[in-house]
């Protein structure tokens, strides 16, 4: 097993291979986190004391400086004193893979501290909501609005330039606004997810469509198509299976907006929850609600993802040619060929005026 | 060794058979007109010009070919004729109609694949068909018959991709006289498949013509593709693109795979290569430096 088996360039890996490295690409960030967390000699800059000794600002469970507590110790032993005791740990804020993974569960079963604060599943909920109704509006405006700049150059000529100015101001500078005339409740959040997520939406979908094939349009035309029948029986499905790949990527850039968007006007959601837990110094919790973005993201990417190859089957090609045209015969000769396959006189024409069938009366010199 | 050509019969002699022949064609009414039809590229007349003014007259079931050396327009003109183009000047009459726009009139086999990737075989067949606003069940039915026809019912319900390059273009055969069109017009559609496809669809589409009342305008580079399957052969020129002349096949018909071997088709043949391969181009020298080392020359 050679390194250009690895790392050969282009060269495909077979799915043992390409497994083993999906795991190492978690593996691996795991593994630097625990030993980090773990091996006292890595990082650990605080000291926990466990002894004040003869240090008077010094108490139990006290954290502090390695170098502080180096010097106070020097200084003590100086004096005389006892010597006080600790040992290395990391900063609070810096939590250990097992204690993020516990709070995973402990942050669902835990009850608020104050009855006004929403329990995890309901600040999950309500930044799901948010980012729904924000993808959706967008979408409702963005999708026809895209398709229609991809397939006419009128409409593209006369949004795109905007669009493309439009969308270099950064979403969360209309904050205030959004405020200002929508409230302090959910509109203006859901304003910004749409404002961050519309304008890219049109320019991307409008560069999908735009990439439709010619030769398809001018073999629907050839057909008959035309107008308006052309962009749905066309345009549409043929564009359709790569529409839906921008949508999930555009929904990615959504969830991006989210905690922007939860910051303006009230906090709200899995924000409120983060802003709430490192407040409390619950940094476990906060690790878990930034991961469960992770998972929620992830899993609703590979949920679509998945869909997309129930939806659109043709887009599976992963199957060879059904049958191979030809068989390896040396020579191909056209009486073979008549017996191989000779068609069924299905539609048979309605003047039949080849040279080795009757003519008709009326094509005789 | 000296080299003695064989004594080939002149192209222009046509047994009584096929004379009759196009005598019979001749009479049928005429399904196209082309009238000094001609298409510069670019515009204020300094463009390139794509091919001079022609004219030709198609009958109906005639089976014609057009052949020429890349860039001499012949693609151009199927696809004006197809309405995929316009046209610089002069005319084409579909039964006494001027064309403007694509139709559904003429129907047209591409040579890259253009079936819909989305639509299964027999939905690529019924395409046309529900454009012209027949139900579903009679288009199905109706696609069932054409891709009976083409050998392909088994694969009615496959994915264009599950299928190889000659089972696609059967089904684009298909989708296109699914529509009954006037003329059905082929560019260079077996260009992409191997050798031995071709032969094999060659020999598919002659047995499908003569089942179908359907007038094909067929474009090719292939000599013996132009050999076998046309009645009329339109040879086509460079620089300027033009019509050198519009030879009448004598090789009798039906035809098969044999008769490339018959006098008629040598003589066609060599023909075709006269005004295709003009000698100026033939003749020219290569100056090549030379890289060999060997004493040994090689011819």
């Amino acid at each position: 097993m050679g390194l250009r088996d690895w790392l050969g360039l282009r060269h495909e890996l077979p799915q043992r291979r390409r497994l083993v490295l999906t795991i190492l690409s978690f593996v691996i960030p795991l593994a630097v986190w625990s030993i980090v967390s773990y091996v006292p000699w890595i990082w650990h800059p605080l000291i926990r004391v466990t002894d004040p000794g003869g240090v008077d600002y010094f108490m139990n469970g006290m954290e502090i400086d390695r170098a502080a507590f180096a010097r106070e110790s020097a200084n003590a032993t100086k004096a005389g004193l006892k010597v006080p005791q600790g040992y290395r740990v990391n900063p609070v804020y810096f939590q250990p893979p097992h204690a993020v993974a516990r709070a995973f569960y402990t942050a669902f079963t835990t009850p608020p501290l104050l009855p006004t604060e929403p329990w995890l599943y309901q600040s999950l909920g309500h930044s799901i909501r948010t980012i729904f109704w924000g993808f959706v509006t967008s979408s409702i405006l963005g999708l026809p609005l895209g398709i229609l700049c991809g397939t006419y150059r009128f409409f593209a000529k006369l949004q795109e330039p905007f669009i493309e100015f439009f969308r270099y101001l950064p979403a969360p500078a209309f904050g205030a606004l959004c405020v200002a005339v929508l409230g302090i409740d959910d509109p203006p959040k859901i304003a910004i997810i749409f404002i961050g997520t519309f304008f890219q939406q049109v320019l991307v979908i409008g560069n999908t469509v735009r990439k439709v094939d010619p030769a398809l349009i001018e073999a629907a035309q050839t057909l008959g198509a035309k107008g308006w029948r052309l962009l749905v029986n066309v345009v549409i499905p043929a564009t359709i299976a790569d529409i839906y790949t921008d949508m999930r990527i555009l929904l990615g850039w959504a969830w991006t907006y989210l905690i922007v968007a939860e910051v303006v006007g009230t906090m709200s959601g899995i924000t409120y929850f983060i802003y709430q837990q490192a407040r409390y110094r619950h940094f476990d919790n906060v690790y878990a609600a930034i991961g469960m973005i992770g998972v929620i993201g992830l899993t609703t990417d590979m949920t679509l993802s998945w869909l997309g190859t129930v939806l659109f089957p043709w887009k599976r090609r992963t199957r060879k040619a059904a049958r191979p045209e030809h068989k390896a015969l040396p020579a191909v000769l056209a009486d073979t060929l008549e017996k191989e396959s000779s068609p069924p006189a299905s539609k048979t024409a309605t003047t039949n005026l080849t040279s080795n069938s009757p003519q008709p009366a009326t094509a005789k010199a | 060794m000296t080299f003695t050509p064989l004594k080939l019969p002149d192209y222009h002699e046509q047994n009584p058979e096929v004379a009759a022949r196009f005598r019979r064609i001749r009479e049928r009414p005429v399904v196209m007109k082309v009238r000094d039809l001609h298409k510069t590229f670019g515009t204020n007349g300094h463009g390139h010009v794509a091919f001079e003014k022609m004219s030709l007259d198609v009958h109906r079931r005639e089976f014609i070919c057009i052949i020429g050396p890349s860039g001499c327009g012949k693609s151009t003109f199927i696809r004006i004729v197809a309405g995929l183009e316009d046209s610089s000047g002069g005319e084409i009459l579909i039964d006494g109609h001027p064309v403007s726009g694509p139709g559904p009139d003429r129907g047209m086999v591409f040579q890259g694949y253009t079936l819909f990737p989305w639509r299964t075989v027999k939905q690529n067949v019924m395409f046309g068909l529900k454009m012209r606003g027949q139900d579903t069940s009679t288009a199905d039915a109706e696609a069932r018959q054409w891709l009976d026809m083409v050998g392909l019912s088994k694969f009615e319900g496959a994915y264009p991709h599950e299928l190889s390059g000659g089972m696609k273009q059967r089904v684009a055969i298909a989708r296109a006289l699914a529509n009954e069109p006037r003329i059905l017009l082929m560019d260079e559609p077996f260009g992409a498949l191997d050798a031995l496809t071709r032969c094999k669809m060659q020999s598919y589409l002659m047995q499908i013509w003569k089942k179908v009342d359907v007038t094909v305008l067929f474009i090719t580079h292939d000599l013996e593709e132009a050999c076998y399957l046309a009645d009329r052969i339109v040879v086509m020129g460079t620089n300027p693109g033009r019509v050198l002349e519009v030879i009448e096949n004598p090789m009798p018909r039906p035809r098969s795979m044999d008769q490339l071997i018959s006098p008629e088709f040598l003589a066609l043949k060599h023909r075709l290569d006269e005004l295709i391969h003009s000698p100026a181009e033939t003749e020219e020298k290569l100056h090549l430096i030379k890289l060999t080392q060997a004493g040994d020359e090689v011819e």
